[in-house]
């Protein structure tokens, strides 16, 4: 990856994290720790991979992305209103009664959004039927969804691991947000997923791992799972819940609870001081 | 009468969606490994490119329609009652419910006249589960006939369907050109004295009942609803209006079911008149062949004269 490419997606990322926020706060409620540990790989997804179109958001070929951990809605909000999908505005409405934003992803309400999500375990199967679709159709479109590590837990994630594979499903990837938090405490002490890797390997997926803040190793990540033929691929991406937010930053706390109005603002200036630093 | 043709409405199933395979090339089947009892593998062997199997994961498997429904496909996801409405519930309603996408659930082997599978496989639930999904339509036909036009007709209708057909051969009640309209209940035979409103296999048992009850001078009005959601309120309020009394009909729990629905319906109509359900009493089913277990459970012609009668008596 080209360094004006690597500084233009961390200035888009950064703009997203600032999106959660204010979404978030705004809100008074939504989970802004698991939104920041994925909103890179989504920022990445939206802005230097996938076929998409703002314009043209039901166009038949284009690539999918399904949020399977849907409580990281405000990360995903935050990338489409930044791509043009939806005015900017709209992330002040966050989750409110008039809202096109609910509280989980709902393709009912939201353009740009492809499935609706939130019930943990269930976009990965979704994910795998529009992949399914592709190949039927002889489209070359991809589908690309975004787990939690915690959501893995779900047993349904399995059953969807084991078809992926079986049916050769290489047009799909998914990503293990591997933050290593959940509402309880670590993902260890919760109800142990690991090992994660070993665990998709054996579900006979193509794995990768990767620093899930590192554009470039997402950007490798993404372009190798595209030359893999035969099986999906599983992004298995180390990240930190909170990413961006000083004190939000690997705290099980802010999993699902929403920053005051100082806390707020204090996350806004770190994120603008950030920006600024980028841009410079 | 020897000469009855008797078909289970799952090869009804079976033989529709081949049919729909040279019609319309945007049908896609899903089973979870149930197919030969399905009758899904007719669809597999006459069309094998659009046939999936999922294994024996009906979580996934409606999430595969769901996100193959996404991109365009017309999708029939087939599996056993009880494991498409009970164990996938929470898929149906967020991923396929939710989305309003067009899915059509194909659920084999409903109610008790599964038989000797026992009580694990008997579901009774199912049509109370899928009534509180909103924008879910349930169709529960009476016959082979029924069966085909309703999975025709769903194939034609864009959104979530649940379609109950069963293990057990059944009489074929319908000519060959009976039309099937969506969502609107049947009146099969008119009469004063008390309305019966039966589904499923409970169809051919009302019309036997009602020659029972000719007999003894009652004079019964037949409604097959083949349609639970939407329910015809419309037709089955007027006719209890007229009758005064109503019984409800149907192999499934008494609770949430057809009887249910109807209640609620006659309750909201402002018809004031008395409603007695038959149906499987708030138990499990048990072991058995499906005739005698029918009978057991009171799910027959002389199950819905016995309710027939007390409607009547409780009439003001």
């Amino acid at each position: 990856m080209d360094a004006v490419t690597r500084k233009q997606l961390k200035i888009d990322a950064c703009k997203a994290r600032m999106g959660i926020i204010e979404g978030v706060a705004n809100a008074k409620s939504g989970h802004p720790g698991g939104s920041l540990s994925c909103v890179d790989i989504i920022t990445y997804l939206y802005f230097n991979h996938m076929n998409v179109n703002p314009a043209d958001p039901k166009n038949e070929d284009r690539d999918r992305f399904v949020l399977s951990k849907g409580h990281a809605a405000p990360a995903l909000y935050a990338v489409l209103a930044l791509k043009g999908f939806f005015p900017r505005e709209w992330i002040k409405t966050l989750r409110k009664s008039d809202s096109n934003l609910q509280g989980h992803p709902s393709m009912k309400y939201t353009p740009g959004v492809d499935m609706c999500t939130g019930s943990l375990g269930q976009g990965i199967s979704a994910a795998c039927g529009m992949a399914l679709g592709a190949k039927l159709a002889n489209k070359n479109f991809r589908v690309y969804t975004v787990l939690g590590d915690g959501e893995i837990e779900e047993g349904q994630v399995w059953e969807a691991a084991m078809y992926a594979s079986a049916k050769g499903l290489d047009n799909l990837v998914a990503v293990v947000d591997n933050n290593n938090l959940q509402i309880d405490g670590t993902c260890a002490e919760v109800n142990s997923p690991y090992p994660i890797v070993e665990k998709f390997k054996a579900f006979n997926w193509n794995v990768i791992e990767i620093d899930a803040h590192s554009f470039d190793e997402i950007d490798a990540a993404f372009n190798q799972a595209k030359e893999t033929k035969g099986k999906p691929t599983a992004i298995i991406a180390k990240s930190i819940k909170g990413k961006g937010v000083s004190y939000m930053e690997n705290q099980v706390g802010w999993h699902g609870s929403a920053p005051n109005a100082e806390q707020a603002e204090q996350a806004m200036t770190e994120l603008k001081a950030a920006l600024s630093e980028l841009e410079a | 009468m020897a000469d009855v043709i008797k078909t289970a409405t799952r090869d009804a199933y079976g033989k529709a969606l081949v049919e729909l395979g040279g019609i319309n090339d945007k049908v896609v089947v899903l089973d979870a490994d149930l197919a030969a009892a399905t009758k899904t593998g007719m669809f597999k062997k006459a069309y094998p490119d659009k046939f999936i199997d999922s294994g024996i994961a009906e979580s996934n498997m409606m999430g595969i329609a769901a996100g193959l429904a996404t991109t365009g496909y017309t999708v029939f996801a087939s599996t056993f009652a009880m494991f498409a409405a009970g164990r996938a519930f929470e898929q149906v309603r967020n991923s396929i419910g939710y989305p309003h996408l067009n899915v059509k659930i194909g659920a084999t082997h409903a109610g008790i006249s599964v038989g000797e599978d026992g009580a694990s496989h008997q579901c009774c639930e199912d049509i109370a589960l899928m009534r509180t999904i909103p924008g879910m339509t349930i169709i529960n036909p009476a016959d082979a006939v029924e069966a085909r036009a309703a999975v025709l007709a769903a194939a034609e209708y864009e959104g979530p369907v649940y379609m109950r057909f069963g293990r057990l051969a059944v009489p074929q009640i319908f000519d060959e050109d009976y039309k099937f309209e969506w969502g609107k209940a049947v009146t099969l035979k008119e009469g004063k004295d008390v309305t019966i409103c039966a589904t499923g296999l409970l169809v051919n048992e009302a019309i036997e009942a009602e020659k029972l009850l000719a007999a003894e001078g009652i004079d019964a009005e037949i409604i097959n609803v083949h349609t639970i959601k939407p329910l015809d309120a419309e037709t089955i309020c007027a006719s209890a209006a007229k009758t005064g009394c109503v019984v409800t009909a149907e192999e499934h729990n008494i609770i949430g079911g057809l009887g249910g629905a109807v209640c609620e319906a006659i309750c909201e109509s402002g018809t004031a008149v008395p409603v007695v359900r038959l149906g499987v009493n708030d138990v499990y089913g048990k072991s058995g062949p499906a005739v005698e277990l029918l009978h057991i459970y009171g799910l027959d012609a002389a199950g819905i004269v016995e309710k027939a009668k007390k409607a009547i008596s409780l009439k003001k």
